[in-house]
């Protein structure tokens, strides 16, 4: 077998989340950020502050004929970053859409606050600079497509030549330029998705909210929106955005939270949530020599020879240091180092029976 | 402003496009039609009953129309969840409630519009002329209906459709009876009733003030006193109903 047959072994959502071949001096950079707690390192894109900030956020609802009281949310306290993708997931019913309802101020927090661009949330000018798009949504059905944007960027007070620039901007990006004049109950579930984002993006906004974005699409639709998604962070924009599609979330976003029963449970950087849970590592050698190989074999858990190359797995961090050394010694080549995480699921459903 | 407007018209697009607005209309116009051959019935007093029975039938679809659709618009932006997008964008509750009221006036203003068309047309066409009292009679049943319809919104901005319809439409009704209601609480001897049937007259809205119908119909004077009292009085009691109104759809959680 030839040497690509080895990254075949590795599974190919690995591959596409975390195969990150690092050198060892990036590593121990990334264990520095991590320290600094206030400002967080966003995917690369600099220092920022908080757009979204709730403090000791708590929500109570009274439920049924008794009144009963229900605690939706407990004493959450949440940062989401400029310019940063955050996936905020947990199972149904954590509360996940009672927090950005919160954020959009059509629900109000029994104790604690939320400050959103440093302003309040009751403040409804900082919904200028917002954009919304609620849970499986249902529209106007009898507007067309043009229509109902047109409403929606009134409500902005904007132009008439604004509108219809940005409309015409919206649909291209929403690929929906040629349903532009059909009603939206001629929509199917992903066009409705679509138009409904189109909708949340009208203003230009520099935060969407957008709660359960992917649910009920098809992988085509699902990827549709995770691409605008990621074209939004490229300009700039900030999204959060919830949902129980965990696959989504490792492929698009910068950090992620969890809640679950009404607390978070844990948040950070999706890599460096993950980092302290490698399960293995695997490095690919060549030109070790038969003495380094010999070496190689009495740390490494496997190790598994391909004509030059070695592939060796280890299951700690020392082990690894100890490989890489012997490496260099009998001055063999080091191909690549691939930690294998767990997975975003594994850790949720820790979380999840944690409590 | 633009808020206002942009909202009020896309319910009217809204209500324009609702099938219950077409059936109601067609039967009130069905209903002034059908007056002409009810007025056949009776010796010498056709014209009155032509009046009589088209001015209450712009009045009673009117209240069904303003009850119906008035109610089916602010709920069912509640309820499917459309009032997220709007409310999640610059616009406060109050610019949502008074544009939602002001597209549903629109809706009146066009369906009293057509009714009284086919109603004045069919008078002309039996009478060779207009009695311009009929107007002034036209004109506080719209009052009147503004004010229905400001109750079934607010009726609506915390409860159910199908309560909303009974509360408002029970409003209506016993809103045509205040003055009796008072007479009645003043003649029971009961102090109790008495302090009680005096709070609802003064709560309730007292409809029968739009009420000249029968003045109109048996040609008795209207003065513009009296009508430009009533429209104050009817613009009051809608300045009053949307206000709670505003108070209670700024506390609620849509959850």
């Amino acid at each position: 077998m030839k040497v690509s047959s080895f990254r075949f072994q590795i599974p190919v959502k690995q591959l596409e989340h975390h195969a990150i071949v690092m050198a060892p001096d990036t590593r121990n950079l990334e264990s520095k950020r991590k320290k600094s707690h206030f400002w967080t390192h966003n995917g690369g894109r600099g220092l920022s502050m908080a757009l979204i900030e709730t403090k000791n956020l708590s929500k109570e609802f009274r439920v049924g004929f008794r009144m009963k009281r229900v605690l939706a949310l407990d004493d959450l306290n949440l940062e989401v970053e400029k310019g940063e993708i955050f996936g905020y997931i947990g199972p149904n019913g954590a509360g996940k859409t009672t927090t950005l309802k919160v954020i959009m101020g059509l629900i109000y927090p029994t104790s604690g606050n939320v400050k959103i661009f440093s302003k309040d949330v009751s403040d409804i000018n900082v919904r200028a600079e917002m954009g919304f798009l609620p849970e499986s949504p249902y529209f106007y059905d009898y507007l067309t497509a043009k229509e109902f944007l047109d409403f929606y960027a009134q409500l902005f007070s904007l132009k008439k030549k604004e509108r219809t620039k940005r409309i015409e901007e919206l649909l291209d990006m929403v690929d929906l330029r040629k349903a532009k004049d059909v009603q939206l109950r001629k929509f199917s579930r992903g066009m409705l998705q679509r138009i409904g984002l189109a909708q949340a993006l009208i203003n230009d906004p520099q935060l969407v909210v957008l709660d359960e974005p992917m649910s009920g699409l098809d992988p085509v639709g699902r990827s549709k929106i995770r691409n605008i998604i990621l074209r939004l962070r490229d300009q700039g924009k900030t999204v959060f955005f919830s949902t129980h599609i965990l696959s989504d979330v490792e492929m698009i976003c910068d950090r992620v939270g969890i809640l679950v029963g009404g607390k978070l449970r844990a948040s950070g950087n999706l890599h460096e949530l993950l980092e302290d849970r490698i399960r293995s590592i695997e490095i690919t050698a060549s030109r070790l020599g038969d003495k380094g190989i010999e070496q190689v074999q009495r740390i490494a858990k496997r190790t598994t020879i391909r004509d030059e190359r070695v592939l060796i797995t280890v299951d700690k961090k020392e082990d690894e240091q100890e490989v890489l050394r012997i490496i260099r010694k009998n001055k063999g080549e080091l191909i690549s180092l691939i930690p294998q995480r767990e997975s975003l699921e594994d850790l949720f459903m820790e979380e999840l029976l944690s409590v | 402003m633009m808020r206002i407007k942009a909202i009020a018209i896309n319910t009217f697009r809204e209500a324009i496009r609702d099938k219950i607005l077409y059936s109601l209309l067609f039967f009130a116009l069905l209903m002034i039609g059908a007056s002409i051959f009810l007025g056949t019935l009776t010796i010498g007093e056709q014209m009155k009953i032509v009046k009589d029975v088209g001015l209450a039938a712009i009045s009673l679809f009117g209240v069904l129309i303003a009850v119906f659709v008035g109610i089916g618009l602010v709920y069912k932006e509640i309820d499917k969840r459309t009032i997220y997008n709007i409310l999640s964008k610059p616009v406060s509750r109050p610019v949502f409630l008074l544009g939602k009221y002001l597209g549903l006036v629109l809706t009146l203003i066009i369906e009293v519009a057509l009714m009284s068309g086919v109603f004045l047309l069919t008078v002309f066409l039996m009478e060779h002329s207009i009695d311009p009292s009929l107007l002034k009679a036209v004109l506080l049943i719209f009052f009147e209906l503004m004010v229905v319809t400001a109750i079934a919104i607010l009726f609506s901005s915390f409860s159910t459709p199908v309560l909303s319809g009974m509360f408002t439409l029970g409003i209506y009704v016993i809103g045509h009876m205040t003055a009796d209601l008072k007479l009645f609480g003043a003649k029971s001897g009961s102090g109790i009733a008495k302090a009680v049937t005096e709070i609802l007259y003064y709560i309730l809205p007292n409809f029968e003030n739009f009420n000249i119908k029968g003045k109109v119909v048996h040609q008795i004077p209207v003065g513009w006193e009296y009508i430009s009292l009533s429209m104050a009085y009817g613009f009051m009691y809608i300045l009053g109903i949307l206000f709670v109104s505003v108070v209670i759809l700024q506390r609620r959680d849509f959850k």
